[in-house]
């Protein structure tokens, strides 16, 4: 049986990690496909896991009832989907959903969870490259909210 | 040509007379609404005959002199700029047919002037503006063709303004060339006369049309003398010293803050300064809207307008219209034409409602040592 | 009497050949001289002033092919008074016109090298030139990538070409909104996020950026994160214009002129200017 582990190795999210918190990632992680408008996850649900999109498009959506459901931002190849599940409540704020077939890693939020808890280094490790990810979303989503492109 | 002679001041009115017939409009000083103005000159008794002015921070006076100098005052509110790059300017007319749009030029009749009294440091900010308008990648047909057909009658500066600092600038008080005739004035007791020298074959060829006689060695020594004088007697002094760096890292200093609580944006600086060159376009059409017209006006940084693009003004607080000023006056410019902008004629400082001095600024932000970021976005450096 | 002339100040009268409606606000202009003499050379990333009879005068830059003589192509957007007035034009009305000025994308130096083109909104359109002669001879260069990014899908530039282009199996296209509308399957998000789709080699790319300023500071930041060298990395800016030669002196930004030192910059060389304020 081969293990994700290579996959996991190659994620540039997860470069430079140490080779056992790698092996403890190895256990939370399976692979996952969507199919188009499948959705990854919803909001207001509890948010135990966290994507590394291997192929494919993600739209991070809001619904809304007068315009239906809006784009926010859609994620690709290499990109990292969801960091609720490190952040209480725990819950998802958006839906993410499948533009096209995608394939992906999904990772044991709550199990990682606690793992953090009881290895302070494991925990370290992750929240440092969840920020450096929260913080270029961040950057991005300021500069769409400048709206640059209207007259 | 025949090196420094001397012109007796009752001879004086020929050579006036001289470049008329010679076919040159005389503009030179002459007493207009309590100022001593340049302006068209009819005859030598236009000139400012014993006048002088009195030239401080947001100051001028008229006064009267002890004697009948003619040229023994420091400059004039404006400069020469007005009469070769033209305030306002017909670029073109356009007339819509059904064919299209044809563009014709206004035709000018050729017009000669003889500047009747330029000084150092006008004779400098001349030579600044033919660099930009004649010697740049286009060439302004206005002015070159205005800038031909001019004559420059240099006059050496025996008394320094209150506001002058050419020696700051390395801009005079002495004028060495870019004149076709120069003169100094000379007042003795008993004695009114000229030393004068042509540095052109046009200046020359004046001379030869007037009376005259080469000077003696003492007379030139008198003339060193009074240039000295005027030399040690500036009204202000501006240390220059690396200032393109001192501006360029001094970008957000506190006192552009302080000045501009001051400065009122009404661009008298940029109008009297002789080197200022901004303009803006305008364009006119008749009431039928066949006809139209593009005019050339001067404009300043210190309108808002200035730095306006698609809904906002680059520079829209009073701050940053100084500080523009300012830094490309002493700094930028040096980058842009290999001089400085300024001369050290003092017009800005005379004319500046609420007396900013831009030597007492400059000096502001390098006796505090460098605070705030760079141009380049660094601190210190 | 005196003639004047030649006068940089003085259009040229050329009609109008074709209109083509782009998006909601942009139309592309295609010019000819009325004389017959022909379009001057260009080269991409040049602008041309355009002049509306009675109203005054705008920069825009040119947006067609420097290698197909006779036509002068503009793509323009609507949003100031003499824009404005440019998008009632009928085919066969007659304007002036000055120019080409101001310097264009390095492309002839950037031989060898792969090329990142990263255009935001209007911006795309003093690119596309770029694009043509880096077509017209593709096998002088490595990748060519292509990064687009505009408000919504409505707003996309060029949107067949853009297609085409992608189509293409030599260039590399991508194309992101800001906001989407719900039946686009396509990329959202800001033009940076693009970036990371792309492989090149930093050390060997030169990167030409064009769009509104926010866009290209923080694109430029992004490249030379990504490793592209501050002098591989070129920008085309903008300033207030009214002579486009270099003797008004409206578009100073700091010491240069964005006329004839520009509009297309080296990044090196403005990186610190456009991030200050009200220079």
């Amino acid at each position: 049986m081969h293990t994700l582990e290579p996959i996991l190795a190659q994620q540039p999210f997860l470069q430079n990690l140490d080779s056992e918190h790698l092996q403890l990632l190895v256990g939370c992680a399976s692979n996952v496909r969507y199919d188009a408008g499948q959705f990854l996850l919803r909001e207001g649900e509890e948010a135990n896991q966290f994507f590394i999109i291997r192929s494919g498009k993600v739209a991070i959506e809001i619904y809304s009832p007068e315009c239906g459901p809006i784009t926010i931002e859609t994620l690709g190849d290499g990109d990292v989907l969801g960091w609720s599940w490190l952040v209480s409540p725990y819950l998802w704020r958006f839906d993410a959903r499948a533009v096209e077939l995608t394939r992906a890693l999904v990772l044991d939020g709550k199990c990682l969870r606690g793992k953090c808890e009881t290895d302070h280094h494991l925990g370290y490790a992750l929240l440092n490259r969840f920020a450096h990810i929260i913080d270029r979303r961040l950057q991005a989503t300021r500069i769409q909210l400048l709206d640059i492109y209207r007259a | 040509m025949e090196g420094q002679l001397i012109l007796d001041r009752s001879d004086f009115d020929l050579l006036f007379l001289a470049f008329q017939t010679n076919g040159y409009e005389v503009i030179g000083p002459s007493v207009v609404d309590n100022a001593i103005v340049y302006t068209s000159l009819n005859s030598p008794k236009d000139l400012p005959a014993g006048w002088t002015d009195e030239q401080n921070g947001g100051t001028y006076r008229l006064k009267k002199r002890n004697d009948e100098a003619l040229f023994g005052y420091s400059v004039a509110p404006q400069s020469w700029k007005k009469f070769l790059f033209l305030p306002a300017l017909c670029l073109w007319k356009s007339h819509q047919t059904e064919k299209g749009l044809e563009f014709s030029v206004p035709q000018e009749p050729p017009r000669k002037m003889a500047f009747l009294g330029v000084r150092a440091c006008e004779l400098k900010a001349i030579g600044i503006q033919d660099g930009i308008f004649m010697h740049g990648p286009y060439a302004d047909p206005s002015y070159s063709l205005l800038r031909g057909g001019t004559l420059i009658v240099a006059v050496q500066c025996c008394m320094a303004g209150g506001t002058c600092f050419c020696t700051s600038m390395g801009t005079g008080p002495r004028v060495t060339q870019g004149f076709d005739l120069s003169l100094t004035e000379i007042l003795e007791p008993g004695r009114h006369y000229f030393l004068i020298e042509a540095g052109t074959e046009s200046g020359a060829r004046i001379l030869q049309q007037i009376p005259r006689r080469p000077a003696r060695a003492d007379e030139i020594e008198k003339s060193e003398r009074f240039l000295a004088a005027t030399e040690s007697r500036m009204g202000r002094v501006l240390d220059t010293k690396d200032i393109k760096g001192l501006l360029y890292r001094n970008y957000e200093h506190p006192r552009w803050d302080e000045v501009s609580r001051r400065c009122l944006t009404c661009t008298n600086c940029t109008i009297v300064c002789p080197t200022c060159f901004c303009a803006s376009v305008e364009d006119r059409t008749d009431l039928a809207g066949e006809n139209a017209e593009r005019w050339r006006r001067w404009d300043s940084c210190f309108t808002m307008d200035h730095s306006y693009i698609h809904g906002g003004c680059v520079r829209s607080s009073g701050i940053s219209r100084y500080r523009q000023w300012m830094t490309h006056k002493l700094a930028t410019w040096i980058d842009q034409f290999g001089t400085s902008g300024c001369v050290g004629c003092g017009r800005c400082i005379t004319w500046c409602p609420v007396a900013i001095d831009i030597t007492e600024e400059t000096a502001a932000i390098r006796s505090s040592g460098d605070v705030g970021r760079s141009l380049f976005g660094k601190r210190g450096e | 009497m005196i003639d004047r002339k030649p006068d940089p100040m003085l259009p040229e009268p050329y009609r109008i050949e074709r209109i083509l409606k782009e998006t909601g606000d942009t139309f592309t202009l295609e010019l000819e001289s009325t004389n017959g003499a022909g379009i001057a050379a260009f080269s991409a990333g040049q602008f041309n002033m355009l002049y509306v009879f009675g109203v005054g005068e705008v920069p825009i830059s040119i947006s067609g092919d420097p290698g197909k003589p006779g036509r002068m192509v503009h793509t323009i957007r609507a949003v100031g008074a003499v824009t404005k007035v440019m998008r009632t034009w009928k085919r066969g009305s007659v304007i002036g016109l000055r120019g080409p000025y101001g310097k264009g994308w390095p492309i002839e130096e950037s031989r060898g090298n792969d090329i990142i083109i990263i255009g935001g909104g209007i911006g795309l359109a003093p690119l596309r030139p770029a694009l043509y002669r880096l077509i017209f001879e593709r096998q002088k260069y490595g990748r060519v990538i292509l990064f687009y990014g505009t408000r919504t899908p409505a707003d996309i530039l060029f949107h067949r070409e853009l297609e085409s282009w992608r189509g293409r199996l030599d260039l590399d296209v991508y194309v992101t909104v800001d906001r989407a509308i719900a039946s686009w399957r396509g990329n959202v998000g800001v033009v940076t996020t693009l970036i990371p789709k792309a492989s090149f080699d930093p050390l060997q790319t030169t990167a030409f950026v064009c769009g509104p300023g926010v866009m290209m500071r923080f694109t430029a930041l992004e490249l030379e994160r990504r490793g592209i060298p501050s002098e591989n990395i070129y920008l085309s800016l903008e300033r207030s214009m009214k002579c486009g030669i270099g003797l008004c002196g409206h578009c100073q930004l700091g010491p240069c002129f964005i006329c004839k030192d520009g509009p297309v910059f080296c990044y090196n060389k403005v990186k610190s200017l456009i991030a200050l304020r009200e220079i």
